[in-house]
């Protein structure tokens, strides 16, 4: 059995810049602890000999021109910024002390 | 170096590709615009948003991989995670252990070979502007962020630690640099950060045979900053190794204004990106037809251009070696005056001086040069030549031709450069002997100091309208003839 703990849970969701209450941490250390134990099911079984799998899909080389399309304005952009300063995304210092 | 240590040295070049847009969405791939203003959900990372990849950037990645002789193979996009704000997505789409160009090599000027072990594509980065006193990441208050460039397509060009010591550290990134250029990839720009440098440096005792602990220092944004970092890096390594300390293995920022070079990340920053396969992208399996595709437009490159000028100026095998005329050459190729040269060379004139006219006074003018037909260009170098111009002239009408273009005996008229008759010019000798009767018995004596004060005579007679070529070629007739 893994067990991510709801410390771990509000490490990676800091990471994340996601605000998460007690309540979703509680949830959410669940949850993940139960992906990692399917995925340790997976595991244990032997795919020596089985190519990896990059894709699902049997299909190659999927392009697009190179031809410019609208994007956002830099107003749109910016919009769902919490903090924005000259025209750019404000961020918190980035080698600050991770508490 | 210091005596008894041989520097060891692999390059990352991070070259952005000259696309109209992105490398996985249709955001324009321009330096210098608004921050902010080149964005859509893609590369911004928005929920929902897929990218789909540019057919032009794989065309060039794969260009790049022929110049350098690599080989090309089927490739997978993997997400490299991490979290870093000038990503906004916190992975970088980047090819991992399937690269689509592997193995191939870099033949610089002086002869040696350094192999290249792999040139991928990836998205590059925003731009991070750190706020704060000392404008570094270290003590910012808080940091800026810009995703115009976040996005825009990279080759990433891995060399083999094969270099061995600054100089030629040097010489592998400009010849690179030249070698995308000559391959449209890139406008090899390093000032706007179209290639950006980082070196893995390390020492070793001379004779041995294993590598020593490298540092990868980062922010080498000229040649200068490449050079004067892996000299410093060089000497802190051996002076650790000399005092019996060991050398940590990490990652090392450049300080261009100290020349020093510092820890940039603690060990407990020592990533683990958890790359996987990138989910929303197919792989990438070059065919015939995307070959082909990729070669065309494809310029010379600067070994074959090189070859081309040693050939047009017919030059001997020891002049190869002692690199008399190497510096006209790269001075020609970099400014692209190569193909000037070589045409006129073609069109009948003299290789040598059609090289040092291109590398000399056509150079003051590139732009205007490169538009200068060979053909005309040929005409001036042959009223050279052949004595019809002085060599001040000449320049003096290849001035006024690059600029304005038209007939080169035409503007050499206008000038009044109108060169002397014969006869005209032994008059003008007739008189300087018989002014000077003393220097001239001196001169058929054989006083070779006494020549130039005749010539100098009778270009002062003449104006400067006699070509001292010419003078002195009759001043020596009539000495063999008295």
């Amino acid at each position: 059995m893994s067990r991510i703990s709801v410390e771990e849970v509000r490490h990676v969701a800091l990471l994340a810049r996601l605000e998460l209450s007690d309540d979703e941490l509680a949830v959410l250390s669940g949850e993940l602890s139960a992906l990692l134990d399917h995925v340790e099911q997976i595991r244990r079984l032997d795919t020596s000999g089985v190519p990896p799998t990059a894709h699902p899909l049997p299909m190659r080389n999927v392009l697009r021109e190179d031809e410019p399309r609208p994007g956002l304005s830099a107003a749109e952009a910016l919009a769902a910024a919490p903090a924005v300063e000259d025209g750019r995304y404000s961020v918190p210092s980035i080698l600050g002390d991770e508490p | 170096m210091p005596d008894g240590y041989e520097t060891v040295v692999g390059l990352e070049v991070h070259c952005e590709l000259s696309t109209r847009t992105k490398l996985f969405c249709g955001c324009e791939n321009s330096f210098g615009a608004a921050p902010n203003s080149q964005v859509c959900p893609v590369c911004l990372g928005l929920p929902g948003s897929l990218p789909v990849l540019n057919r032009r950037a794989v065309e060039l990645a794969i260009r790049i991989g022929q110049a350098l002789g690599c080989e090309i193979r089927p490739s997978v996009f993997h997400r490299k995670n991490y979290f870093y704000p000038d990503m906004p997505k916190d992975y970088q789409i980047s090819q991992y252990d399937l690269p689509v160009n592997v193995n191939g090599h870099l033949d610089l000027p002086d002869g040696s070979v350094v192999g290249i072990e792999r040139a991928h594509i990836e998205e590059d980065t925003g731009k991070s502007t750190h706020i704060g006193a000392t404008g570094r990441i270290k003590g910012a208050s808080h940091s800026l962020v810009d995703y115009n460039r976040a996005g825009v397509p990279l080759v990433e060009i891995v060399s083999a630690p094969d270099i061995r010591s600054a100089a030629q550290a040097r010489s592998y990134v400009s010849e690179l640099r030249r070698v995308l250029v000559a391959a449209g990839a890139s406008d090899g720009r390093m000032e706007e950060g179209s290639l950006r440098v980082d070196a893995n440096v390390s020492v070793r005792p001379d004779g041995s045979t294993t590598f020593g602990t490298r540092c990868e220092v980062k922010n080498l944004n000229s040649f200068r900053s490449l050079v004067r970092s892996i000299e410093y890096e060089s000497k802190r390594q051996v002076a650790l190794l000399e005092a019996g300390e060991a050398i940590l293995q990490e990652t090392r920022h450049f300080d261009e204004s100290s020349g020093e070079t510092h820890s940039l990340r603690s060990k407990e920053e020592a990533y683990d990106y958890r790359y996987f396969p990138e989910p929303d992208l197919v792989p990438l399996e070059p065919d015939e037809a995307l070959l082909r595709a990729a070669a065309v437009g494809a310029g010379l490159m600067p070994g074959e251009r090189r070859r081309l000028l040693w050939e047009a100026i017919g030059a001997s095998l020891e002049e190869h070696a002692s690199g008399a005329l190497a510096d006209q050459i790269e001075t020609v190729i970099d400014l692209e005056l190569d193909r000037l040269v070589v045409d006129a060379v073609a069109a009948g004139a003299d290789g040598r001086l059609a090289l040092a006219r291109a590398a000399n006074e056509a150079a003051a003018n590139p732009e205007s040069a490169r538009s200068l037909g060979a053909g005309s260009f040929a005409a001036l170098l042959q009223l050279e030549s052949s004595g019809s111009l002085s060599a001040t002239q000449s320049k003096a009408v290849l001035t006024v031709l690059t600029e304005e273009g038209g007939d080169p005996s035409e503007i050499a008229a206008r000038l009044g450069f109108e060169g002397l008759g014969d006869a005209e010019i032994e008059e003008l000798i007739d008189g300087v002997v018989a002014a000077h009767p003393e220097e001239w018995s001196r001169y058929l004596e054989g006083d070779g100091k006494v020549a130039g004060f005749l010539l100098g005579r009778i270009m002062r007679e003449s104006k400067g309208r006699a070509n001292g070529k010419v003078v002195s070629t009759k001043l020596a007739e009539r000495r063999s003839r008295a």
